[in-house]
């Protein structure tokens, strides 16, 4: 880990409230390049109002985010398309685009809006179709899809967008155990050989220690703790924010930190 | 543009301008294709007719059939259109151009110009019937827009009760007016039903200043109404203030339903039917789809002005005809739908 190169985001006394309830305050955070974060706390903690101010779809009521050393909210949804790409959680669409049709919308931001999409545009299409391993749905309408194919779609779209900063919002949380993990390793592959970084909302505590470079804990609102996953996610962590009491074993060569649930 | 979809509009296009030949043919007074094209050809170059063509033809055609027609493909370009957008905001393949009351708005409008006469004030009738009905939609677009304002993203339910709610109270308006109008409550009632008797070159300049621009800034935002299918928060990280983009659209696809409610009275089913049909035929990507239910709702509202006009004894109230046809016709496709096929 490079700890002298630039920060990505650096979020200062972010607060941020929805219709006079106090959703995030007093956040302060500092990420930087070429890290996979996992946003855990259990739910109503705030990891999509987060994320959502993160991505620029919301607004800090108070408080400051720098993005690259500049202001967020300096930056326009263009520049910003181009430089972070979000996975959401939910996914309704409104009308039947086929799988082609939705992932080539991840390229829109780079191609000018009367142009035709150029040899790299639909280069990059196809990568993303073969890494989630949906070039087989290509002709297919997306309500034709079951959940798991839909959710694969919409990381394909996000792949091809092909930006510095992936954000997931529980982007595995209806796909079964293999796809998850598929994902997971694409992901965790984008940041290890790319540089790329990736904030993640992970509801799967085992998940997010065994993909994750550092945990960023969340509990009614405020930041609980942040730092590699080791340290940080500790039975007492546990307890503490979700109320469970767990056994966590440290990693080993072979297998990921683990966290047995006592339950009782 | 891929060359797939240049060619399907091409071929919509000349289609069009056929049924505009055709249609003003058809009437009374039969005048056959390739005479409608001589005296069009000699108008526009500014010269004399041929002496074998009958004198009478250039008057037909110039005064009396062609403002009409031009009137009826602008209006039925402009409501699917105006429907097709509305349903791309809405997220909604049922929402129409009058899904925000708008045709409520002008409906009331165009009922209050039409009992004044009886309140006492005088004006003249084909002047302040489209006036008070354009003034009418553009008021409740207002209505619906400061309701639904409080929703930061606008959603589409926000809007559809936002425009539930205006319409309804409307609706009681109009009936007031109704009972108010007494005797004269035909008059409301004719107009009501939409008809494009009597256009002139006038309502045709009016109808297109509105519908022709309204249309380049649709085709302008088409891209970003396809991201916006993904939802509000996808689309915001893909570049496009979908927000901004709806209240556009909104207003656009508004301001041209105004101005065809306004110049023809309430033509129901066009504005549904042709974006629906369209769809299923082409896909949902707008940037065809948009420019696609232009010549799709011409075509459709010409022909059905012109059965009307030229096949049928009597004329009936065009908004009768395409409500009576596209009724059933979508009861079809629903049904359709209800079994499982794809639509």
């Amino acid at each position: 880990m490079n700890t002298h190169a630039a920060p990505l985001f650096v979020v200062s006394k972010g607060c941020f409230a929805y219709r006079a309830v106090n959703v995030l305050q007093d956040i302060n955070l500092h990420l930087t390049p070429g890290q996979f974060y996992g946003l855990i706390g259990p739910n109503g903690s705030g990891k999509s109002t987060l994320l959502d101010l993160l991505t620029a779809t919301r607004s800090l009521q108070s408080g400051q985010i720098l993005f690259q050393e500049r202001p967020l909210d300096g930056f326009t949804k263009k520049e910003l398309a181009v430089r972070i790409a979000l996975v959401p959680q939910q996914f309704a669409m409104g009308f039947d685009f086929t799988v082609a049709d939705l992932v080539l919308m991840g390229r829109y931001p780079h191609i000018p809006r009367f142009s035709n999409p150029t040899v790299r545009d639909l280069d990059l299409v196809e990568e993303a179709m073969a890494v989630m391993q949906i070039q087989s749905l290509r002709h297919r309408l997306i309500s034709d899809l079951s959940g798991g194919e839909k959710q694969r779609v919409v990381v394909a779209r996000a792949l091809a967008q092909d930006t510095e900063v992936l954000v997931l919002d529980e982007a595995t949380a209806n796909l079964d155990i293999h796809h998850t993990i598929e994902i997971m390793h694409v992901i965790r592959k984008l940041v290890r050989d790319q540089g790329r970084t990736v904030i993640a909302a992970i509801h799967d505590l085992n998940l997010a220690a065994a993909f994750c470079d550092q945990v960023i804990v969340l509990k009614e609102g405020r930041i609980f703790n942040t730092g590699p996953v080791a340290e940080v996610l500790t039975s007492q962590l546990i307890a503490e924010v979700f109320q469970v009491e767990a056994e966590v074993q440290a990693a080993t060569t072979s297998l990921p930190q683990r966290i047995h649930y006592t339950l009782s | 543009m891929s060359p797939k979809s240049s060619l399907i509009l091409l071929a919509l296009s000349l289609f069009l301008v056929a049924a505009i030949i055709l249609a003003t043919g058809m009437g009374f007074l039969a005048i056959a294709p390739l005479e409608v094209i001589q005296v069009l050809w000699a108008k526009a170059r500014g010269v004399g007719l041929t002496a074998d063509l009958n004198p009478t033809f250039p008057f037909v055609i110039m005064e009396v059939r062609l403002p009409r027609i031009l009137a009826a493909a602008i209006v039925g370009g402009g409501l699917a259109v105006a429907g097709a957008v509305f349903q791309a905001i809405l997220l909604n393949p049922l929402a129409d151009p009058y899904t925000l009351g708008v045709s409520s708005g002008a409906a009331f409008g165009a009922s209050l110009a039409l009992v004044l006469g009886i309140l006492g004030i005088t004006v003249p009738i084909f002047v302040s019937v489209p006036l008070f009905a354009f003034l009418g939609a553009m008021a409740t677009l207002g209505a619906v827009f400061a309701l639904a304002a409080p929703d930061g993203r606008l959603s589409s339910n926000t809007l559809i009760l936002s425009g539930v709610i205006v319409a309804a109270i409307l609706s009681a308006g109009i009936g007031f007016i109704k009972y108010l109008a007494d005797e004269q409550v035909g008059v409301i009632i004719f107009w009501l039903m939409g008809s494009l008797v009597g256009k002139t070159w006038h309502d045709v300049a009016l109808t297109a200043s509105f519908v022709f621009p309204g249309l380049l800034v649709m085709l302008y935002f088409a891209r970003d109404l396809n991201i916006m299918s993904l939802g509000g928060r996808t689309a915001d990280t893909l570049g496009v203030d979908s927000r901004r983009v709806k209240k556009i659209l909104l207003l656009c696809a508004s301001l041209i339903t105004a101005i065809c409610v306004s110049i023809s009275g309430i033509i129901g089913f066009v504005g549904l039917i042709v974006p629906h049909l369209l769809r299923m035929v082409l896909g949902p990507d707008n940037r065809l789809l948009i420019p696609a239910c232009f010549f799709g709702g011409a075509i459709l509202l010409l022909t059905a002005d012109t059965i009307t006009r030229a096949w049928l004894p009597t004329e009936l109230p065009i908004g009768v005809l395409t409500s009576l046809i596209g009724g059933p016709f979508f009861c079809y496709i629903f049904r359709k739908k209800q079994l499982g096929q794809r639509v």
